[in-house]
């Protein structure tokens, strides 16, 4: 019964029962981006022959082809005031960051110190931030730091609770097992805790950009000063400039998408383990239609 | 090599229960260059008694001596590889069978070129920048066991590595865990649930009863090596698995669980 040589046996056993990942790009993007533009272009086709055929006033519902004529004809206007809203979210989001992963690495030093702060971090939430965010114009002024602090305070706590709940996912036996290849605290950090936290941590990175976008509409509204896409969109509401508001919505939601990409991105690049498995299960689900 | 007398482990009550006895006066010993086994029901400690030899768990009673001595502690100085394979998912297979040497400190490009002469043997060749995800369980094994190879202890503590695998895999794999060990000629101790599996392999078989978990006997193998598959089917292995066998039969429903 014994093979010669039975660990060549084991190799070749093993080169069979590796999975083959892969399908060719241009099909891939046709998949994934072909549904969604046809159902976008069906929408806004709709929309156009909805206002043109129904003649309703443009004051209430501006047609598609209105908002890209206004979009073009107040660039001037919505293009500086589009780069400060981004700023204000670029600078609101990016302290959410480094203030909710420098919280969650602490807690994660210390149990004492997450028993202690993560009842609290929690319970404040419960305060609504368009509460506070009246306050914190008076502690901080009518100018760009007013809107970093809301859009900081409202993106913060989704960031530092899945870094949290990240850096506490680590699988024991993980640690168990690299405390016995000789790997102390830091190590274990390192090596399993962090790398474990990312998928968590990105999952909260998604909801905070959303969250951001709309902190940086709310700041702008409570405590303007005179630019920003969200006192724009107030403005043109009250000369009931509505293919200009509308404008400013699509430039709004551009920024929001823009976010969101980013994060894909970075996610793609810092978490490829999750992407393998994510490709892989796609390929599975639909290999029956491409066969 | 490695000595345990007396070992004793209790856990602490919990609600409704009284203190659950894990193991009672556990001795054993190793030998250098010896392949050891562990043979025991579910509940006879097997799993808690390697976690204290590796240094994870202090036992309450009791003591473990490497080459005679009492060390600080065992952490880092044994090498274990626990009943699940505990590949980190963020890790290529290269990158999860290096973590040992990284953490001994030897650079990153010497401690891949040790892992990489190291792949065909493991039957990982070609598979080094794959994500385990993508690994067959026999080959997460491979990896596992090379992982705790290549950390470069003397003493190695292996928990049902050929555990969860097909009937098929499994036998190969013994023949092939068999040729590793000859020709490296670690200490090991394995823990297993197949009889036949522990005295094909084993220099001793430590036969352990449950609850609680204790030493009911020590039953040396002294067929010669090189040892095959073939050998399973010879009156003498029978006879040896027999001897092994019967005393966990008979362990069976001996005390009534709590």
């Amino acid at each position: 019964m014994r093979m010669p040589g039975s660990a060549t046996a084991v190799v070749a056993h093993g080169r069979r029962e590796a999975r083959v990942l892969g399908a060719p790009n241009s099909r891939r993007a046709l998949g994934r981006y072909g549904p969604p533009l046809v159902f976008a272009a069906l929408v806004l086709g709709a929309w156009q022959l909805y206002v043109s055929l129904s003649g309703i006033s443009e004051t209430v519902l501006p047609s598609p082809i209105e908002i890209a004529r206004a979009l073009v004809a107040a660039r001037g206007t919505l293009a500086p005031s589009a780069w400060t809203t981004i700023s204000e979210i670029l600078i609101g989001y990016g302290s959410a960051i480094a203030l909710g992963c420098g919280l969650a690495l602490l807690v994660a030093s210390s149990p004492l110190l997450e028993r202690a702060a993560y009842p609290w971090l929690v319970i404040s939430q419960l305060v609504p931030v368009p509460a506070i965010a009246a306050l914190v114009v008076v502690w901080t002024g009518f100018g760009l730091g007013s809107k970093v602090v809301v859009i900081a305070l409202v993106s913060f706590f989704p960031i530092a609770v899945g870094a949290i709940d990240g850096l506490r996912s680590t699988e024991p036996a993980v640690l168990d097992l690299l405390a016995t290849l000789g790997a102390g605290g830091l190590d274990r950090l390192r090596l399993a805790r962090v790398p474990s936290a990312l998928p968590y941590l990105f999952s909260g990175l998604r909801v905070a950009a959303v969250l951001s976008v709309i902190g940086a509409v709310f700041a702008e509204w409570v405590g303007s000063y005179q630019t920003g896409l969200g006192y724009l969109i107030l403005t043109y509401n009250n000369q009931t400039a509505t293919a200009a508001e509308f404008a400013a919505i699509v430039l709004l939601a551009v920024i929001g998408i823009g976010l969101f990409a980013l994060v894909g991105a970075l996610e793609r690049v810092l978490v490829p383990w999750n992407r393998a498995l994510e490709r892989s299960s796609r390929s599975a689900a639909t290999r029956g239609d491409h066969d | 090599m490695l000595e345990a007398t007396g070992l004793s482990k209790a856990f602490a009550a919990e609600r409704g229960h009284t203190e659950l006895a894990v193991l009672s006066d556990v001795s054993l010993e190793l030998g250098a260059g010896e392949f050891v086994s562990l043979v025991g029901r579910s509940g006879s400690g097997k799993s808690t008694l390697l976690r204290i030899l590796a240094g994870l768990l202090a036992p309450d009673a009791g003591e473990v001596l490497l080459d005679g001595a009492r060390p600080q502690s065992l952490l880092g100085r044994i090498g274990y590889m626990p009943q699940d394979d505990l590949l980190m998912a963020w890790r290529s297979t290269l990158d999860n069978v290096t973590v040992g040497l990284e953490l001994a400190g030897v650079p990153r490009p010497q401690a891949r070129a040790r892992a990489r002469a190291e792949l065909t043997r493991f039957g990982l060749a070609g598979f080094e920048r794959h994500w385990p995800r993508a690994l067959s369980g026999g080959m997460r094994r491979r990896a596992a066991l090379l992982r705790t190879f290549l950390a470069g202890r003397e003493v190695l503590l292996l928990d049902e590595p050929l555990g969860a695998l097909d009937a098929l895999t499994r036998e190969e794999m013994r023949e092939w865990l068999l040729e590793v060990w000859e020709s490296d000629r670690k200490t090991i101790l394995m823990v297993t649930h197949d009889v036949d599996e522990a005295v094909l392999m084993s220099d001793r078989v430590y036969v352990m009863a449950e609850r609680p978990g204790r030493m009911h006997e020590a039953v040396a193998v002294t067929l010669p090596r090189p040892r095959t598959i073939e050998l399973c089917d010879t009156a003498a292995f029978r006879a040896l698995a027999a001897r092994v066998r019967v005393p966990l039969r008979q362990g069976r429903f001996a005390q009534a669980p709590r």
